[in-house]
């Protein structure tokens, strides 16, 4: 059970401004099914230039209709310019705060009235874009957004700013990509890193090699993997050569070969050694196609 | 306001009769069973019966009920201790729609280097027998199929399947927490090796769990310490718990009859006139072979836990495959095991009956529930106005 402030209770309940304006002068969108939330949001401006009417459709959980709720009711009267300064952070305050997993949701609404705005000024873009370098792929959470949520919400661990704005909640394999732009974007006032990424060894024993690689599959290659429906096995490790199966999804993909060099590969020389070289156990790849 | 509650897979109330059973082993008979005096030594007495009610219910030997603390707790037993015990063998094999209480302790045993099989379902639930029956060899040294599914009450031939495991040689799990008490279940002429049940399932309290080991089953311990339960689960028998369970296990099959008959046909009511009632929605999972109390329904274009609230304020408790937040790109992995559309996943919700819901619950969900759907309809941008 989420603990909801009242405020929140009430706008899910009795969400205010349903629906699409006709003839709107902006129209933003964010979000999809598969995402889970997404909003339509719609405005209208008075002879003055401000927001004479906003109308919200959303599918999503109980805070991302309050969200967006309360975001129609926010920007009513405000100019363009006023509006455009509005931040996740100011929608959430006016909710009396809401838990620290939704405030994706406020993020979300942010995204819609940028769009929207957008969508007037330019007559394009209503959809919610992704501009930059796309750091989580599985949210498709770009760096400029990822340094924006944590400067407007002085972010400084990973876990909150997959709160904030979903990246790294996938398969995790961005995580350590977030950690350094918290890093850059907060000067290394980081309070505590819940993924630290291990200097890589200068000497290993035989023993601790083998180790660090199986931590580096378990830990590194196989979530991502997973996200796919794939997985890999560790078959065997010979002084530099590590030999691996591909399981699952992966054991029939027609880019295996890519995945073995640009994922495994590059990973385990990352982690833990340069001279490792990844090849693919041929025994269990002819047991699978004989299954097919 | 009154609770109707349709959470029944998630726990259950403790039946009357069970907690009059407990009563007594709290305040008045305290004593510890292993001690060496008479006033402990009554209690052991009712520890014994406790494990003969079980083992009649379940149509085993009172040797082969071990008590633990929950169903999750037997399944770590299970999988472990059976590894463990069977050092020559390296591979599991599971479903892909296992509760994370079997899932996650062999996805953890995968990063020790044991090699993890998953076997896929189809739309209807369905498990992949043909892969199944490919993938169990000699290496194989546990295969742990679940009993009914928690989410869809989707029902698995665990007999066979424990009858492939044990042509190679492999030990047969069956994780049945959500299935005792609702279906027969007879373990007196099945080659099922070892099953996980939890008391709170089936109307007795929290913190009781049972794991059957079929006699002749090499399995190490999974708690070290004191000599209880024969050796084989250290630790202060929780009495009263197994007090209760024992009488739960009485009364669950009592009401047998009952949970196939009146509450089959209560989930039934409540499903049919939901879809009847509601446009776009769709029920999970194949429709005969399920648990006579489980009934899980997507409705499309809306999102569960708006729903669950809805519902809440009118007192009726639920629950959803999804738990929306920030980190879940899975709305259920059941769900999506099973191809389910991410348009209707979102918004699955599942009512799960017991013997204590009537008929005019249902028909004062069934009310209900219409128009909190079209509301959360109202309000969502892929449904036309």
């Amino acid at each position: 059970m989420w603990e909801y402030t009242e405020k929140v209770k009430d706008h899910f309940f009795n969400p205010r401004n349903i629906g699409e304006i006709e003839a709107p002068d902006g129209i933003g969108e964010v979000g999809s099914l598969a995402c889970g939330d997404a909003l339509r949001l719609t405005f209208k401006l008075d002879e003055d230039g401000r927001i004479k009417d906003a109308r919200f459709k959303t599918f999503g959980c109980a805070s991302a209709i309050a969200t967006s709720s309360v975001l129609t009711e926010m920007i009513k009267g405000m100019s363009v310019e006023e509006a455009e300064k509005v931040t996740n952070k100011d929608i959430a305050d006016y909710l009396g705060g809401l838990p620290e997993q939704k405030m994706h949701c406020s993020v979300m609404g942010r995204e819609a009235l940028e769009a929207a705005i957008e969508n007037y000024r330019t007559g394009g873009r209503k959809k919610h874009k992704l501009e930059g370098r796309v750091v989580c792929n599985c949210f498709g959470v770009t760096e400029k957004e990822i340094v924006r949520v944590i400067r407007q919400n002085n972010l400084s661990s990973v876990e909150d700013v997959t709160n904030y704005c979903k990246a790294g909640g996938g398969c995790g394999g961005c995580r350590g990509e977030i950690e350094k732009i918290i890093g850059q974007v907060q000067n290394n006032k980081i309070k505590e890193a819940a993924v630290s990424r291990p200097a890589k060894p200068h000497r290993l024993t035989n023993i601790q090699k083998m180790q660090l690689i199986q931590r580096t599959i378990n830990e590194q290659i196989r979530p991502a993997l997973r996200a796919h429906g794939g997985n890999i096995e560790l078959i065997d490790i010979e002084g530099d050569k590590v030999i691996v199966a591909f399981r699952e999804m992966c054991a029939h993909c027609k880019v295996a070969e890519f995945t073995l060099k640009e994922v495994v590969e590059s990973r385990l020389r990352e982690f833990v050694s340069d001279k490792l070289y990844v090849e693919e156990d041929k025994q269990s790849q002819e047991r699978h196609e004989h299954r097919d | 306001m009154k609770v109707i509650y349709f959470d029944n897979n998630a726990t259950t109330q403790v039946a009357p009769e069970v907690f009059e059973a407990m009563r007594p082993y709290f305040c008045e008979f305290y004593g510890n069973p292993s001690s060496m005096h008479s006033f402990g030594g009554e209690v052991a007495g009712k520890i014994r019966q406790g494990r003969e009610q079980v083992a009649h219910f379940l149509g085993c030997h009172p040797d082969e009920i071990i008590f633990t603390g929950c169903g999750t707790e037997s399944n770590n037993t299970a999988i472990k201790g059976i590894l463990a015990a069977a050092p020559g063998r390296r591979k599991i094999i599971t479903s892909r729609v296992e509760h994370p209480a079997v899932l996650q302790v062999c996805r953890e045993l995968e990063n020790q280097g044991y090699t993890l099989v998953e076997i896929g379902v189809d739309k209807t639930g369905m498990l992949d027998m043909d892969r199944l029956e490919d993938e169990i060899d000699t290496e194989t040294a546990i295969v742990s199929i679940m009993h009914a599914n928690n989410e869809t009450g989707i029902l698995f031939a665990i007999d066979k399947i424990a009858e492939l495991a044990a042509s190679k040689g492999a030990i047969f799990h069956t994780d049945a927490v959500q299935g005792v008490g609702k279906i027969k279940l007879d373990l007196s002429a099945s080659p099922i090796r070892l099953l996980s049940l939890s008391g709170h399932k089936l109307h007795a309290p929290k913190g009781i769990g049972v794991l059957y080991v079929k006699k002749g089953t090499r399995l190490s311990p999974f708690m070290a310490g004191g000599h209880q339960e024969a050796g084989r689960r250290a630790g202060t028998e929780n009495v009263a718990g197994i007090i209760g369970l024992g009488r739960a296990c009485e009364l669950a099959g009592e009401y047998m009859d009952d949970e196939n008959t009146r509450v089959k046909k209560l989930r039934d009511k409540l499903e049919n006139q939901i879809i009847n009632r509601c446009s776009d929605c769709r029920v999970n999972g194949e429709a005969q072979n399920r648990l006579p109390n489980t009934s899980n329904i997507s409705f499309e274009y809306i999102e569960g836990e708006a729903i669950l609230l809805m519902l809440d304020r009118e007192g009726i408790c639920a629950s959803s495959g999804s738990a929306c937040t920030s980190g879940s790109l899975e709305p259920s992995h059941v769900l999506r095991a099973m191809g389910v559309p991410f348009t209707a996943a979102h918004g699955s919700i599942r009512f799960s009956l017991s013997r204590y819901n009537t008929e005019e619950e249902i028909d004062y969900a069934v009310e209900k529930i219409p128009p909190i759907i079209e509301k959360l309809r109202r309000l969502s941008p892929f449904t036309a106005e």
